[in-house]
């Protein structure tokens, strides 16, 4: 098993016969999605869908690339957010100064995918899109309340962030469906937000992440949104949590009680990444790591 | 199917299938074998190559992908016979042992110093995090990469 795993992956092409397709209209890309559906992939940047290729996780007849079509490659500031277009680099996202400054959560994420190669290959779209439970940039978008706009020939469909992932490489995207634009409603004003990973080295996935939203009033938190990822068959919105330390003072008793409904609400697996124990555990670090680095930004503001 | 390439500066055009990855139209159509097939998946950087000004990994992209793209590879580096700064500089550090990691460094510490031309020990690091070298001579390619921004900015600094 072992030998013939490492072959796949040093494989000089890759292993699948497929149609290239490259559109350079969306309306082109969005028939062919019609024609060739569930056979179909949609490629943005390829890090993920080529490394499946490789290892003959996924099999496509057919791959769309949205590389040529233009106009989908923006990050633009409107209707009280900020939009991000299909075809725009996670490297492009973390140069991006309304990004490094409304959206911090989403900076510290996008900063600690991979490799500088790789963000300039990938794209968030294509992050979400590709449903790990640890895609780095899902808690943050969880915490923000994003929204995910899909196009099919029949028009296009907004998707609540929260709603959008089904399971392990799961979405509820149809088959003829692109996800177009990713749109972020900023955060609350006077509040904060941070991205904390646990990896072994920092190249790797995560074995646990998280993302935060603070904003307080006088030492009562009046908002607060927790997100994780890793520990969940998608990522998650710990609702629980949320509501508990609403309207409460952050004191090291409530801290206590949030930690541990996290630890509870979560359902992690045991894999090659972490133990089930491990994840609980180091969650509860996690979001006391997170709170505090968020309060300081907060004190600095 | 078709593409045209420009490599190193060089118009090329290329026969490839859908399935053909850059690095294998670089290092077998085109016989530049300076640039390395590592882990194939992503992690090691060995395959890094220039698109655009951009580094980005050959053994990840579809050759068809990056049709009538500009791409620079380790050959691209050095002008005229003369070895680029930062080459000059990996030599004088000792930064090269068993060699294989280095044109992946190379080209991710060209792309590093046009976009930052001082950059700090921790930004180099941040930047080569994708490039592994299992000879563990790290300490002296962060080295080299520092020299090399020194010498670039004295070169500039003569000719202006």
């Amino acid at each position: 098993m072992r030998a013939d795993y490492v072959n796949l992956v040093n494989t000089h092409t890759v292993p699948v016969r497929f149609m290239y397709h490259s559109p350079e209209t969306l309306g082109e890309a969005l028939r062919l999605m019609r024609e060739y559906g569930g056979e179909a992939r949609v490629m943005a940047g390829g890090t993920d869908l080529i490394v499946d290729m490789k290892l003959r996780r996924k099999e496509p007849k057919h791959i769309v690339s949205l590389n040529k079509i233009r106009g989908i490659e923006y990050i633009v500031e409107e209707d009280g957010g900020v939009r991000i277009g299909a075809n725009t680099k996670l490297r492009s996202i973390e140069k991006n100064s309304i990004v490094r400054e409304r959206f911090e959560a989403l900076y510290e994420a996008v900063r600690s995918i991979a490799s500088v190669q790789v963000r300039n290959m990938g794209t968030l779209v294509g992050n979400i899109c590709n449903a790990s439970p640890a895609a780095d940039s899902a808690p943050p978008l969880l915490v923000y309340d994003a929204v995910v706009k899909a196009r099919s020939i029949d028009g296009e469909r907004k998707i609540k962030i929260r709603d959008f992932f089904k399971g392990p490489g799961k979405t509820c995207l149809k088959d003829d469906e692109i996800v177009t634009e990713v749109f972020i409603p900023y955060p609350p004003g006077d509040s904060a937000s941070t991205f904390f990973k646990i990896s072994r080295v920092s190249m790797d996935l995560a074995k646990v992440n998280i993302a935060i939203l603070v904003k307080l009033s006088s030492n009562v938190v009046e908002d607060f949104r927790i997100a994780l990822g890793a520990v969940a068959p998608t990522p998650l919105r710990i609702p629980k949590a949320e509501e508990y330390l609403r309207h409460k003072p952050l004191n090291e008793e409530n801290l206590n009680i949030v930690e541990k409904i996290v630890s509870e609400e979560i359902k992690p697996i045991t894999d090659v990444r972490s133990t089930e124990w491990y994840r609980r555990e180091v969650s509860k670090i996690l979001v006391r790591d997170a709170l505090n680095s968020t309060i300081k930004k907060l004190v600095r503001t | 199917m078709k593409i045209e390439l420009i490599v190193n500066g060089v118009r090329r055009v290329i026969d490839v299938e859908p399935n053909e990855l850059l690095i294998n139209v670089i290092r077998e159509k085109l016989g530049l074998t300076g640039t390395k097939y590592g882990c194939g998946i992503g992690e090691c950087g060995a395959c890094t190559v220039i698109v655009d000004s951009k580094p980005v990994l050959s053994c990840l992209t579809l050759a068809v992908e990056v049709a009538g793209r500009e791409i620079t590879t380790i050959e691209g580096v050095a002008k005229n016979g003369r070895l680029d700064p930062v080459q000059e500089a990996f030599v004088e550090e000792g930064a090269v042992q068993c060699g294989y990691c280095t044109p992946g460094f190379i080209i991710m510490a060209k792309a590093l110093l046009e976009e930052n031309k001082n950059p700090s020990r921790q930004e180099i690091i941040e930047y080569i995090k994708g490039n592994l070298c299992r000879c563990t001579g790290y300490i002296n390619i962060v080295k080299a990469i520092q020299k090399a921004s020194e010498k670039i900015t004295l070169k500039e600094r003569k000719t202006t």
